[in-house]
């Protein structure tokens, strides 16, 4: 063991950095100008409107899909971020948030799909899930950086690697649960696969989706420290600030408003999915 | 011609079919083969007619290969070998194109656990072979509330699957089956789900709606009784292969090897065979005969009930012994002896329903067709002899029986 030279993947995975880099980045500016302008289009969407009238809004909307309780919460929650201070900021980290969520459903679920309908795409995919789960977020920071420079947009790719792999094997696991005598009988009525999949699986799987939906979310949210090391703006940024700068207080506040942010989410997704129960 | 023909249909589950299937050629069982080449004989060699409008069930016990025959038919599973001709056509050489035509069509499919699709209303599940095809919305719509109509769940249609009862639920299943108006219906074991009240009821409303539709159907089966009940010709499948094909009587009078003898050794006799079967020949005589005849015939053939018809052979009555010998005295006809009062039943009247009539009579039941002919006479030790299925009378046996069994009786 100790005559063999050591394999030099870190070298490796630098040079295929650069030889990314140098090729692709046609790509990733695409990729970065179309994230980064999600982004905005939220930020406006959330900031036009005074605190008041978004806080009034998201109560009504809370009351719509869920309880009381919720509205209650959403009322005297966002109300107590803006009191201290943290309104624009809660909603840039929103807006992120929304952008990397909004992202992985939209390529998670189609990969989820596929996933489902071969075992072959299903192989492949499991360990680079692992690997998107459990590398450390630090590591992907950096080459995010270098491809789509310091902001928000790297923030958001690295949210989206850690966020996306719920949406994608809950999507997976939901088609394949679908009884195998329904599909037996979508086949022997004479459906189309596509049928098959729009008139009797994706409906079926809805809540195990929507479930990975939610957990796509909810780490999405806890990527946002990490996206402010690299200039990603937002309550993520202050929190980090007042661990750097060791004030205890205004960390406290900064990562409540971050809680307050979580809850909210993970409610209001999961009444979507009992409302989509019958 | 007959609406399905298949031709030496086959299965094999494994790497290497075609070698199974020589195997099977050149005699080899299915536990060799297994043991041998650890690929799983499914359906061997098998071949029958179908004709239209005919209930043809399929029977055979788990692992004998019947729901994968059903699901040859449709190719939910692919055939191994061998051709399944739909009115001429073979469905094994269909495109994928084809076949969901075929699918969407011709043939269509009741399942045992109902297979209803949980997150559409009882409306919709029965629309979807009509809404997959492309109908349009009034159409498709009109065509599922008749289908719903027809097994007797209207006001149901805005339901779901899951507020109904196993019996109704198999209702939208046949309702389902039978909106796209298919030539075929297949059934693999569509009531096995049902408990037996339902089950029963709902066999006598499949025999019904055939009759009305006449829809050629196929149905899978592990229940004697059921196959024995709806089927107008049974297939008998044991270890992939098809051990006897025939109507029910045919069947139970007749099986093909020890495998069906013992099948059928438990049936309940009095719910399958009829009077036509148990019957005996009569003796009988025209009414111009003096009663000095009659007796003359009874000593000879030594019995004690003479039946009385016209020319014809219509049942005018019956005399006994006592009477003959009385008005031989007296010198009556035989018209004023004759006891017009003699029960009498129709063929097809299955033997449960006999039993009441026979224990209820001096004189053996006469049975009689629907012009009053008369056909036969049961006597209760040869019901009973059928019943217990060692002495199934047949054609050369009647004679024997009618000799002595009505005096014993008398």
């Amino acid at each position: 063991m100790m005559n063999l030279p050591r394999i030099p993947l870190g070298n490796w995975v630098e040079a295929a950095e650069l030889w990314l880099e140098t090729y692709f980045s046609p790509v990733f500016d695409t990729i970065r100008i179309t994230t980064g302008s999600i982004v905005s289009m939220f930020e406006q969407v959330f900031l036009t409107l005074p605190p008041l009238a978004m806080i009034l809004l998201f109560t009504a909307l809370a009351w719509f899909l869920g309880r009381w309780k919720i509205a209650l919460f959403t009322l005297a929650g966002l109300s107590l971020i803006a009191n201290m201070g943290y309104w624009e900021h809660t909603m840039q980290t929103l807006a992120l948030v929304m952008t990397a969520s909004l992202i992985s459903v939209v390529t998670g679920i189609p990969v989820g799909i596929l996933c489902a309908r071969s075992n072959a795409v299903q192989n492949i995919m499991k360990p680079v899930l692992d690997f998107m789960q459990t590398m450390p977020a630090f590591v992907y920071l950096l080459p995010a950086v270098s491809f789509f420079s310091l902001g928000v947009v790297p923030g958001v790719i690295a949210s989206v690697i850690f966020a996306i792999p719920p949406t994608i094997r809950l999507t997976d696991l939901g088609i394949r649960q679908v009884p195998g005598m329904l599909v037996e009988a979508a086949d022997a009525f004479g459906s189309t696969p596509w049928q098959k999949l729009i008139k009797l699986q994706i409906p079926l799987a809805l809540p195990t989706i929507m479930a990975g939906v939610n957990q796509t979310i909810m780490l999405a949210l806890s990527m946002v420290v990490i996206s402010s090391m690299i200039g990603a703006q937002g309550v993520g940024a202050d929190v980090y600030r007042a661990v750097s700068q060791a004030k205890t207080g205004a960390g406290f506040e900064a990562g409540l408003a971050i809680v307050i942010l979580a809850i909210l989410l993970d409610r209001l997704t999961q009444n979507i999915i009992k409302s989509k129960r019958r | 011609m007959p609406i399905i023909e298949v031709r030496q249909l086959s299965k094999i589950f494994g790497h290497d079919p075609k070698r199974a299937i020589s195997l099977l050629e050149q005699g080899w069982t299915k536990e060799q083969i297994f043991a041998e080449t650890k690929m799983t004989v499914g359906v061997n060699r098998v071949s029958f007619r179908i004709e239209p409008g005919e209930i043809f069930v399929i029977m055979g016990l788990s692992g004998s290969g019947k729901s994968t025959l059903i699901r040859l038919l449709n190719r939910l599973i692919e055939p191994s070998e061998g051709q399944i001709l739909l009115n001429g056509e073979d469905i094994t050489k269909m495109s994928t194109e084809q076949l969901r035509e075929t699918r969407r069509k011709r043939i269509s499919m009741v399942f045992q656990n109902f297979a209803l699709f949980p997150h559409r209303t009882v409306l919709e599940n029965v629309e979807y072979g009509l809404e997959i095809q492309g109908m349009n919305k009034h159409e498709r719509r009109e065509k599922a509330l008749k289908a719903l109509a027809l097994v007797g769940l209207e006001g149901w249609e805005n339901q779901y699957p899951d507020q109904l009862s196993g019996g109704m639920q198999q209702r939208v299943g046949i309702a389902r089956g039978i909106a796209n108006d298919p030539d075929v219906l297949l059934m693999d074991e569509a009531f096995s789900a049902l408990d037996p009240l339902i089950r029963k009821e709902m066999q006598d409303e499949l025999i019904a709606l055939q009759a009305n539709m006449k829809k050629t159907i196929i149905f899978i089966t592990h229940d004697l009784d059921e196959a024995l009940r709806i089927g107008d010709r049974i297939a008998l499948m044991k270890d992939g292969e098809i051990v006897q094909i025939g109507t029910p009587e045919e069947i139970l009078t007749n099986p093909a090897n020890d495998y069906v003898r013992k099948f059928v050794a438990d049936v309940d006799l009095s719910k399958v065979l009829t009077a036509s079967h148990v019957m005996i020949r009569p003796e009988s005589i025209t009414p111009e005969r003096g009663p000095r005849v009659a007796l003359q015939l009874m000593k000879k053939n030594n019995i004690s009930n003479l039946y009385v018809v016209d020319k014809e052979r219509r049942l005018l009555g019956v005399i006994t012994a006592e009477d003959a010998s009385a008005g031989a005295k007296d010198g009556k006809t035989l018209e004023e002896i004759t006891i017009a009062d003699v029960p009498t039943v129709p063929p097809d009247t299955l033997l449960n329903d006999l039993f009441d009539t026979v224990s209820a009579t001096k004189v053996p039941v006469a049975v009689v067709d629907e012009n009053g002919k008369l056909l036969g006479i049961i006597i209760r030790s040869t019901l009973l002899a059928a019943l217990s299925g060692n002495m199934m009378p047949e054609a050369g046996d009647l004679d024997e029986f009618a000799e002595n069994s009505p005096r014993k009786l008398g």
